[in-house]
């Protein structure tokens, strides 16, 4: 990419809010998708003809499906609570990265079209007609959203931007604007099976290549199944976990702690992603399409439990989503989800997250680990926003903060938090959530690390940490880029269950 | 004046209980879709029916933001209630008890009101972002409120009228019987405004009174696993 070279933007010295830099990010023009990837998966192939006309009847029909965006639209005071919580305005300083700034982008438009005020006085209440120009920034500045609902947390009202952003993109898409990136994505999910394009036959090689790796390390014989008809356990994780470092550390992770336990697994060809990109673009039938293929592969394989990898969304998805979308949950009383409820085993919660595998396991003493294999390691967690934010994990709320850390505990010596204010449900998304891990937005990405990187600073100055462990492909995708822009080794972040896979007892087989 | 201000508040009184009871209905008519609440979030419904008690009466969320905006927006708003609450009594008669009793805290009430409406307009003008991201009707519906809380103060302190027959014209209009309101400047302000503040109501930004309500992320409980959550539109997509 031509320009200037990108750099992180400076610690500061007190986390004080950052003066307005307008249009500091007007520069940032994510790619635009071309017409096969837009038509792949259903979208019109470009900038339809009355594209103007097609938006807002998109937005009107978007307003009777969705309370969130209704709701939302109208009940913003402008207070401002919201303005300085968004890590990528705290790393940019563009007004148009505030939380209530990106909404307005859409809610001037809202006004002007579906309200008496915004009809009437358009000046009045800053509405605005539906441009070229207006276009143009949603395009810029919703995908400078990673849908990380951190400003949720502080808007009186609950307002979610990531709601509005993604109502947005489904907009973009009706009218042929999609990102190409989060597309392409979708595209290949839908044509392969997993985001990254892998096919079956690599990923079986993948699996055994990894069997031997492990063999050699530790002399045992865990299995990496894939497609095992019966097996008691499906397990749905991002596709990076296959072959990208340091993901793979984790899926040796699972692995090991199934083997331990002993419970029957088995790794889906079909299923061979837990990400879905669906939730980025807003739109519910590519969310519910993505998601089918889980429970596709759950009734084929006929397994009892379905649990998933080390992902923040892809939680998010399957916590929250997964039992409206394809009735892997529990308490549907309609034929459809039936179906499925009646296959899966009641005393285990439907769909499970590893982490929830992993704690259960060692508090019922059927794991045991040799916690001084990780000594070499100062560990810190970092929350991943949707995990954080968007689901929970175990009986109560919060559990989704407690169960991966108890799991570091367990597994680890040395442990320590991170900053209060940055760490739990006010933790920071790692800047590349939300469809936004591309390339062409790495400037962005950069900025939006900022606050993450402030906190880990702290702790890695005063304690020496050295290892950052969380449970989110992206977020481990995004660290690994952005670490060494601010002087950090790339290494420094890895998952929970790279650390069990250090620490755990295998037995002593053979 | 008197048949002026009476048909204006006809007129008000209709625009806002319509108003408000359609932007209701619509609120309520739009189904939610997906499990959206900002977790950590309850798992039951009265742990939902107390995280959204804390909201409405202690503004939590605004707490955990921004403690000025949190102080200001909280001495306004609990000042309105009370001020509220304290002209029951130029509409009941007998005076209830409890409206009898808060009398004296309303006139405080007052005062925590106007300073708090101050100090978020000043906040529009001194902070930048909120500059930023202010428009004028941001600046008016301040302007509105101050000028409603000033009149009402300056009458108690300043410039008393006649609430005698104030009570008597409110009474009045409750059974279509249209008495005569006193002729007092600063009534004649504070009464306009309030007709004015009731009929923008339904069509601005104080849809967050209701809105709050409504809101996916705080109002729903923190259950998808155990139950399953499908809106009629969705349930249709399952039927092809
Ligand atoms: S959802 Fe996250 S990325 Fe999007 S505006 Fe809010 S804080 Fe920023
Ligand atoms: S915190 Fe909520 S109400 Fe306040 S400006 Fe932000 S979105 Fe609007």
């Amino acid at each position: 990419m031509a320009g200037p070279e990108i750099k992180a933007p400076a610690y500061r010295e007190f986390p004080t809010v950052p003066a307005l830099q307008p249009d500091s990010m007007v520069g940032m023009n994510p790619y635009v998708a071309n017409e096969k990837m837009n038509e792949a998966i259903g979208f019109p192939g470009k900038l339809v003809d009355n594209w103007e006309q097609v938006a807002i009847a998109k937005m009107g029909e978007l307003l009777t499906k969705y309370r969130s965006l209704k709701v939302y639209l109208d009940s913003c005071v402008h207070c401002g609570s919201c303005t300085d919580k968004c890590h990528y305005f705290i790393g940019t300083g563009d007004p148009k990265n505030m939380p209530v700034a990106r909404q307005d982008l859409m809610r001037n438009v809202y006004r002007r079209y579906f309200t008496p005020a915004g009809k009437m006085f358009p000046k009045l209440v800053g509405a605005q007609d539906m441009t070229k120009d207006v276009l143009d920034d949603w395009f810029r500045y919703y995908n400078q959203c990673s849908e990380c609902r951190r400003c949720s947390v502080f808007c009186p009202y609950g307002i979610d931007t990531a709601e509005i952003t993604m109502a947005a993109k489904e907009i973009m898409h009706a009218v042929g604007h999609g990102h190409k990136y989060v597309n392409e994505i979708i595209g290949k999910v839908h044509k392969i099976g997993n985001n990254l394009g892998l096919p079956g036959p690599a990923l079986e090689d993948t699996l055994n290549g990894l069997e031997e790796d492990v063999k050699e390390d530790t002399g045992i014989d865990v299995k990496y199944p894939l497609d095992v008809q019966g097996a008691e356990v499906l397990l749905v994780t991002p596709s990076a976990d296959f072959f990208a470092e340091p993901h793979i550390e984790s899926l040796i992770g699972y692995g090991k702690v199934f083997h331990a336990a002993g419970i029957s697994w088995t790794l889906s060809s079909k299923a061979s992603e837990a990400g879905n990109f669906g939730m980025f673009i807003g739109s519910y039938d590519q969310l519910k399409k993505i998601a089918m293929r889980v429970r596709e592969a759950a009734l084929e394989l006929g397994v009892k439990r379905i649990v998933v990898g080390e992902c923040g969304h892809a939680w998010r998805v399957a916590y929250s989503f997964w039992n409206t979308l394809t009735g892997i949950g529990a308490g549907a009383n309609d034929p459809f989800a039936i179906e499925l409820q009646k296959q899966l085993d009641p005393n285990y919660k439907q769909p499970a997250h590893i982490c929830e595998v992993t704690w259960d396991l060692i508090q019922a003493g059927r794991l045991k680990f040799d916690k001084e294999a990780n000594d070499h390691r100062i560990i810190t967690f970092h929350d991943s926003c949707n995990v954080a934010r968007g689901s929970r994990m175990g009986d109560y709320a919060g559990g989704q903060f407690d169960i991966p850390r108890n799991i570091i505990k367990s597994v680890a010596n040395k442990y320590h938090e991170m900053g209060v204010g940055t760490t739990h449900e006010k933790t920071f998304c790692c800047g590349g959530g939300g469809g936004l891990l591309t390339d062409e937005l790495i400037d962005l990405r950069v900025k939006g690390a900022l606050p993450r990187m402030e906190a880990l600073k702290q702790v890695v100055d005063q304690h020496g940490v050295n290892f950052m462990a969380t449970i989110c492909a992206i977020c481990k995708a995004q660290f690994t880029k952005v670490l060494p822009y601010y002087g950090f080794k790339m290494g420094l972040v890895g998952g929970v269950h790279q650390l069990v896979s250090s620490a755990i007892q295998l037995g002593n087989e053979q | 004046m008197t048949l002026f201000f009476a048909i204006l508040f006809y007129v008000a009184t209709a625009l806002f209980v319509g108003g408000l009871a359609y932007k209701i209905y619509d609120f309520a008519r739009t189904p939610a879709p997906l499990k959206i609440p900002t977790t950590p979030a309850p798992t039951s419904t009265p742990g939902v029916a107390f995280r959204m008690f804390r909201e409405v009466a202690l503004f939590e969320s605004l707490f955990k933001g921004n403690l000025w905006i949190w102080a200001l927006g909280w001495a306004f708003h609990m000042g309105l209630f009370l001020v509220l609450a304290r002209h029951l009594r130029y509409f009941t008669e007998p005076v209830w008890t409890w409206v009898a009793l808060i009398q004296p805290f309303g006139i405080y009430a007052g005062f925590a009101m106007a300073a708090g409406l101050a100090g978020l307009w000043a906040r529009r003008f001194l902070v930048e972002r909120i500059r930023y991201i202010s428009t004028p009707s941001d600046h008016l519906m301040l302007a509105l409120l101050l000028l409603i809380a000033l009149t009402g103060l300056g009458m108690k302190f300043l410039m008393h009228t006649d609430i005698v027959a104030v009570k008597a014209f409110f009474l009045g209009l409750m059974v279509f019987d249209i008495q005569p309101l006193p002729a007092h400047p600063g009534l004649y302000i504070h009464l306009l405004c309030v007709a004015l503040l009731m009929i923008v109501f339904p069509f601005s930004k104080l849809l967050h009174a209701p809105g709050l309500f409504f809101s996916p992320t705080r109002n729903q409980t923190d259950n998808p696993r155990e139950a399953r959550h499908v809106a009629p539109w969705a349930a249709q997509l399952e039927k092809n």
